[in-house]
């Protein structure tokens, strides 16, 4: 048996610092030392500690290393594997509290999380369907296949309260009923679909799901498929996630060797397959029709509803559509019960929820929290607060679909009808932290460039109401606002709003309409001061020279335009029409002598 | 293709491999600690801790955590294993083998009941 396990993380964000390498090293030294029969190496999904990846952590210790490099791998072989040694110098160190601290489960980081759709992601080989299968891998769908009828399912699933996590908060059992009692035609064909087009910029939940536990994926949409009466299925996940296409591939692979895909499951005389369709990253694709017109093959374009999927969804079956957040909850359901469901969140949001946390935060990474945690456990807790001592401003929520959650909201416990009654939205978990250098009419600006460029043309609404607004910002930003704008984009929003054919553009509008509301005043000051406050919009800004120059040239040496002019020991001048505003003279002077204003 | 049984006896056998990965609760947990200093592996160490590893992996002892040490200076004992139950004073035995510490394992640790026979004793 293994004396020592180590995990090393396989995630994109651990992978792109080169932990394939670290964890072929590994393989390497431990080989070399003799150790292969008594070391067990496990590549596995992410930990969610993105910001200080790459990270190992070896077993029976539970010692968490961070940021290792390759270099770093052969001490800890000889050392920890060998001597049984812990490398204090890589172990993780939390932030706030002083004492170094060694098991995972210890950390600030993880202290406040529940894991349940993450609960195997960073524990277990992903591209070993017997790691799965130990941690209970399969079991629900032997207890569905065995044990339960179709309707016994959808009521186990409707009685938890599971609503789905791609951001709209529909429940999903009723959606499988919907599907249920959807007539067939004469095929009698019905059919089951995974929405892994995340498309929001910082989100990344869905395909850490798809990287650390694909296994959960497929058991969920094969008891999907065995609830509703569905005997085929697609995976629908975006070309620009080669290593979780990859990871599906080979469980896929496996579960079909296994026989838990294909024909006759486990002799049970279920049939199933499943199959993964790419998409090529348009934005819109991620909403339910446009991802269907998608997988037959053609451009992805939104279709009015109803018909509904339920009754009219893919090839014109009735289909259903899932997160795969949420089919990464429904094993847990069916083994655990509803109840054992009910009891984690709150009455009208069950369960947990996962956030991809990222912008102007110490701990960037994935967590996982029950529904009704604050936002300020989040943050401040789980996140670490804001690096550089800065001052929270306000978290985005839901991309950009969604709104802004300003600080005076920190304390609102997050669930869908919280958020949504603050004029936020859950989304499908992207949560950006804004500090007091964000200026709010710049991320507006930046999101709806988004969907301005994500619009697919159909409808007018989106079309041009998405341009016309982003001109409304561009003016602002520019200096030239006025402030009857305000009121017109504000009317121009709700139109959008109630037209656009899709929910990318009943949405788009929602990042504008938010900061409007709580951070009126920075558009004011954009308009009637000519002044970005948190100095972003470059056509607002100024850099001025103060009497406390030294007249030292340095700033004149490293203006790229040669903005600056001044004699040695005098004051320097910047050439306002010249200047760039690009900063960097202000960050050359060592003596705090230049000013943005 | 695998039957309902063949997936339960590839979860049990893989219990073994994934045990170590459970973070149980430090307080309840009894800690074994082999010595595995160059002079503790001269002494025949390394069989003694393999031997814990599997007995508790293979056995699914989930409150047991197998670990290592370095020399604690008294390299003509070795291979030394120290045994710490929570809320007791750790128990020091010395010129463990293979066979010992499955005694140790099965009559200290599970059973809670100390081999007199292996300790340190006057020797120090």
């Amino acid at each position: 048996m293994y004396r020592n396990t180590v995990l090393v993380c396989g995630g994109t964000g651990c992978h792109s610092n080169h932990s394939a390498e670290i964890y072929d090293r590994f393989v390497a030294k431990v080989a070399e030392n003799g150790l292969t029969e008594e070391v067990l190496l496990v590549k596995t999904g992410c930990f969610g500690l993105c910001a200080v990846g790459p990270v190992v952590i070896i077993y029976p210790e539970g010692a968490f290393y961070s940021q290792v490099q390759v270099s770093d791998v052969d001490e800890l072989v000889s050392e920890h594997l060998v001597k049984g040694r812990l490398v204090e110098r890589l172990i993780y160190k939390d932030l706030n509290s002083p004492e170094v601290t060694k098991a995972l489960s210890e950390t600030n980081f993880y202290k406040s999380q529940t894991r349940v759709a993450l609960r195997n992601c960073g524990v277990i080989n992903p591209e070993d369907i017997d790691e799965y299968i130990a941690y209970d891998g399969y079991q629900a769908l032997i207890k569905v296949l065995t044990e339960m009828t179709p309707e016994e399912v959808i009521q186990t699933v409707l009685d938890s309260g599971l609503r789905g996590r791609g951001g709209a908060g529909f429940p999903t059992g009723l959606k499988w009923r919907f599907a249920r009692n959807a007539k067939a035609d004469e095929t009698g064909i019905k059919y089951v679909c995974c929405n892994a087009d995340e498309g929001d910029p910082g989100a990344f939940m869905d395909r850490s799901i798809l990287e650390g536990d694909p296994h959960a994926v497929i058991e969920a949409m094969a008891i999907a498929a065995y609830a509703i009466g569905s005997n085929q299925g697609y995976i629908y996940v975006r070309a620009e996630y080669p290593i979780a296409v990859q990871r599906m591939k080979i469980a896929i692979e496996q579960a079909k060797e296994y026989g838990l895909l294909g024909k006759n499951i486990l002799g049970l005389g279920f049939d199933f397959d499943l199959g993964i369709r790419l998409g090529s990253g348009a934005f819109v694709c991620g909403e339910e029709t446009a991802l269907m017109t998608s997988i037959e093959g053609k451009r992805g374009e939104p279709r009015p509803r109803p018909p509904f999927p339920a009754n009219k969804g893919l090839f014109q079956k009735p289909t259903i559509l899932n997160n795969v957040e949420t089919y990464a909850n429904i094993a847990q359901i069916i083994l655990k019960g509803a109840d054992w469901f009910r009891s984690m969140g709150t009455e009208k949001s069950p369960g947990t929820k996962v956030f991809a946390l990222g912008g102007k935060i110490v701990n960037t990474g994935l967590v996982e929290i029950p529904m009704g945690t604050t936002l300020r456990t989040v943050i401040e807790d789980i996140g670490g607060g804001i690096p550089n001592g800065k001052k929270f401003k306000a978290a985005q929520t839901g991309g950009p679909s969604g709104g802004c959650i300003p600080a005076a909201h920190m304390d609102v416990p997050i669930d869908f009808e919280n958020l949504a009654a603050i004029g936020s939205i859950m989304g499908s978990g992207g949560l950006i932290v804004m500090d007091e250098d964000n200026c709010m009419v710049d991320i507006a600006k930046f999101f709806l460039l988004f969907t301005k460029d994500e619009s697919c043309g159909k409808c007018t609404p989106c079309r041009i109401g998405t341009t016309r607004l982003l001109e409304y910002l561009d003016k602002i930003t520019s200096g030239k606002g006025e402030l009857k704008d305000l009121d017109e984009m504000e009317k121009l929003c709700y139109y959008i709003k109630d037209n656009a054919l899709c929910g990318l553009g009943q949405t788009a509008p929602n990042p504008v309409l938010a900061t409007l509301k709580f951070f009126r005043d920075e558009y004011v000051a954009h308009i009637v001061d000519k002044k970005c406050p948190a100095g972003v919009c470059k056509a607002l800004l100024s850099y001025e020279v103060l009497d406390t120059c030294k007249g030292c040239t340095l700033c004149a040496r490293n203006c790229p335009v040669g903005a600056i002019s001044g004699a040695v020991k005098q004051k320097h001048i910047i050439d306002q029409s010249k200047c760039i505003k690009c900063g960097v003279c202000m960050d050359k002077c060592k003596f705090k002598a230049i000013v943005r204003k | 293709m695998k039957s309902i049984a063949d997936i339960k006896a590839i979860r049990e056998k893989m219990q073994a491999q994934i045990i170590s990965r459970d973070n149980e609760s430090e307080a309840n947990e009894i800690r074994v600690v082999v010595g595995m200093a160059t002079c503790g592996i001269a002494a025949g160490a390394r069989p003694v801790f393999n031997e814990f590893v599997d007995q508790v992996a293979n056995r699914g002892i989930k409150h047991v955590k197998v670990t290592r040490t370095g020399c604690i200076g008294m390299c003509k004992l070795e291979p030394i294993v120290e045994v710490f139950v929570p809320g007791q004073e750790k128990v020091t035995y010395v010129h463990v083998d293979a066979e010992k510490a499955k005694k140790i394992l099965d009559q200290h640790v599970l059973g809670g009941k100390i081999c007199t026979e292996y300790l340190v004793g006057d020797e120090a």
